[in-house]
């Protein structure tokens, strides 16, 4: 039977946000959801309206679907359709078309609100506290920071919220990860991620909604909780969410999409009800300390393998993740470790700034803190791609691309870029990258690159060194 | 899409922990706006030696020919983890899998297959291993989606799946369609709730 719908018992925040949206249930495990807000990308936006199309349906409901070009379009600067990938131009033509004929709004590469997904979206006011708001991209959870409901889904999936403005969905199991207290100097949300993934595993939340609770998390500002929430679907969950309070008011108040006058009192009175009860149930709950995280980086293919950086490549025996011997071995092998390897003596060959995880201003001017009057290492290539060109504008407008580039970065376009190499372009095999992206998945940035996830902080100071240190190693000279 | 209802083949083998759907389908793979055209892609940087030659790795198991034609994929846990890319499947699905067993699927890479007429089989991860050995031996499995049963050399394994996705499964529904009987429910749905929360329709 479905859970819940006692809508008089106590909730979940989660809860609440579900059952204000359930249109009818479909039978005894699932309901049709009401969905809020689309949003879509080159790379599945464009097939999937034209698939929807040429089944000759019709976009339900227009103005809640935005697009924007992100996962393949090409991030030098001066760019055009052209990418690196012989097939790309078809991607970014597609949506364009599709777009205009369905009557979506569409952030185009020319236009000064294109940008990565999960950074135009907060950036526009598009996402709001309350709303049920789906993207065929896992990492919509990012949007979980503002008390939305958001969960990335697949293309025919993308597909039903076009036509129906709605998606049949089994109701997810709840998780509460509470963290409390003072975060050391140096330690960023992208460490409480990867401690997180690290202690409970890349299935470790598996469908569940995790709320992210605690006076840790209430500290973080709008930025540093969406890659909070960013890095959720790499714990496999379903998404993430944070109970909003008034720093969500204050970021989107004034946003091109968000309500305004009256509308705006009413809608932001409504947000500040909108919590867990205090005796509501979860399904699992974990408490941690902020003291108890450092600065991480991650040594295998799986975000799961990660360590405070000084610590050496874990044994196998000393693991507790589930995995065999044979996958161990083989990210060892596929990264160029051994165990007990020291990743702060290996030299890297790339140094990557960007993505839906770490690329919003907030990150641009801490890593520029960083490089302010230094050199990136010889024989490091480092790129910085900021997530949006609200990010890129607002970032040279400060004087901050000057920093990246006088260091030795490459000041890009914004898009998702190498995270991924979608638009074709890569590092290199063998390769040894730091990267504030969210997957050290093989072959990801490039085949057989060796990607180290970490904050931005560890990158741009890892540039500097030329081999993988933290932002207070680099101060100390460790 | 195909109903599935009874399939038996035999099965591939690839035991292998938090396989992502940038390794079933790498992004340089995805190269037309299409749910096809990507069977050759699965799996390439794993199957091929040389990426542009696709000269085939001999020790990769899907170029094994005990495997050819196996329409079951037997692998590890949290399958799909990672990318939503819903190509994944698609491309799974153009090889001709029908259904992977693994002890837990990734949610997104979960409800994608189903949408797709790929069986996600959830069975313990002791059970799955034994699956592997028998899938090495080169054995018959029998899928009986009518029994939620996986048969291998008369050993019976249960699984469960909900409802929904069986029949979604079985009869290869299009969603979509069903959900469109439902037309005036969501209208007056969304009308209600235009009334209580218009600041969603701005």
């Amino acid at each position: 039977m479905i859970q819940s719908p006692d809508q008089t018992g106590p909730r979940t925040l989660a809860q609440k946000i579900w059952d204000e949206h359930v249109v009818v249930p479909v039978n005894e495990e699932s309901e049709l959801l009401a969905i809020d807000r689309l949003l879509l990308h080159e790379r599945t936006g464009g097939v999937a309206l034209k698939s929807l199309r040429e089944k000759g349906r019709d976009v339900m409901a227009p103005s809640m679907v935005f697009a924007t070009m992100d996962h393949i379009v090409d991030t030098f600067p001066n760019r055009t359709d052209d990418t690196l990938m012989p097939t790309g131009k078809a991607f970014l033509q597609t949506l364009r078309d599709e777009a205009v004929r369905s009557g979506i709004t569409l952030f185009d590469l020319d236009d000064p609100r294109q940008g990565i997904v999960h950074v135009v979206s907060p950036e526009q006011g598009i996402v709001m506290p309350g709303a049920t708001l789906v993207c065929p991209d896992s990492h919509t959870c990012t949007q979980g920071a503002f008390g939305a409901l958001a969960w990335g889904i697949g293309s025919t999936e993308a597909e039903h919220v076009l036509a129906t403005a709605t998606l049949r969905v089994k109701r997810p199991q709840n998780m509460r990860i509470t963290i409390d207290g003072t975060l050391s100097n140096g330690v960023t949300a992208k460490d409480i991620a990867l401690y997180i993934i690290r202690k409970l595993g890349a299935a470790g939340a598996k469908g569940h909604i995790i709320e992210f609770s605690g006076d840790t998390v209430r500290a973080l500002d709008m930025e540093a909780r969406m890659t909070l929430c960013n890095m959720a679907t790499e714990l496999s969950a379903f998404t993430a969410i944070i109970a909003p309070d008034h720093k969500v008011l204050t970021y989107l108040k004034g946003r091109p999409f968000a309500p305004d006058g009256a509308l705006w009192e009413q809608a932001s009175a409504y947000w500040l009800t909108l919590k867990s009860d205090d005796d509501a149930v979860f399904d699992a709950s974990y408490q941690l300390q902020a003291s108890e995280i450092n600065p991480m980086v991650s040594w295998g293919n799986s975000p799961q393998h990660a360590i405070a950086i000084g610590e050496k490549v874990p044994e196998f025996e000393t693991l507790d993740l589930g995995d065999g011997r044979a996958t161990y071995d083989r990210a060892l092998e596929y990264m160029g470790l051994e165990a007990t390897s020291d990743l702060g003596q290996l030299p890297i060959d790339g140094a990557f700034i960007g993505s839906c995880t770490n690329s919003r201003i907030s990150d641009l001017r801490r890593a520029a803190a960083i490089l302010k009057g230094r050199t990136v290492a010889p024989g490091v290539r480092a790129i910085c791609v900021p997530g949006s060109t609200q990010v890129k504008l607002e970032a040279e407008a400060e004087g901050l691309d000057k920093v990246f580039r006088d260091a030795g970065f490459e000041w890009r376009e914004s898009g998702c870029s190498m995270c991924f190499f979608a638009g074709g372009e890569s590092f290199g095999p063998g390769e040894r990258v730091i990267s504030s992206t969210n997957r050290n998945f093989e072959s990801r940035q490039g085949f057989k690159t060796r990607t180290h996830i970490a904050s931005p902080e560890t990158v741009a100071a890892s540039a500097i060194a030329g081999r993988i240190v933290s932002s207070v190693g680099l101060e100390n000279g460790a | 899409m195909k109903p599935l209802i009874r399939i038996s083949s035999r099965a591939v083998p690839l035991m292998r922990e938090n396989i992502d759907t940038d390794a079933i389908i790498p992004s340089r793979e995805m190269r037309s706006v299409s749910k096809s055209g990507l069977a050759d892609g699965l799996f390439a940087g794993w199957r091929y030696l040389d990426q542009k030659s696709r000269e085939p790795d001999p020790d990769f198991v899907l170029n094994q020919r005990r495997y050819s034609g196996a329409k079951i994929l037997v692998s590890g846990n949290n399958f799909g983890c990672g990318s939503s890319r819903e190509h994944a499947v698609w491309a799974l699905a153009e090889y001709g899998f029908r259904a992977i067993i693994a002890p837990s699927f990734a949610p997104i890479f979960r409800g994608n297959c189903i949408q797709n007429g790929i069986a996600p089989v959830v069975l313990d991860a002791e059970d799955v291993r034994d699956l592997a050995i028998q899938a090495e031996a080169g054995r018959e499995f029998a899928l009986d989606m009518n029994l939620m049963t996986v048969t291998v050399g008369g050993r019976v394994y249960a699984f469960s799946i909900e409802d929904e996705a069986r029949t979604m499964l079985m009869e290869a529904l299009d969603l979509i369609e069903l959900t469109r009987k439902s037309i005036r429910v969501i209208e007056a749905f969304r009308a209600e709730q235009k009334r209580r929360r218009p600041w969603l329709y701005v």
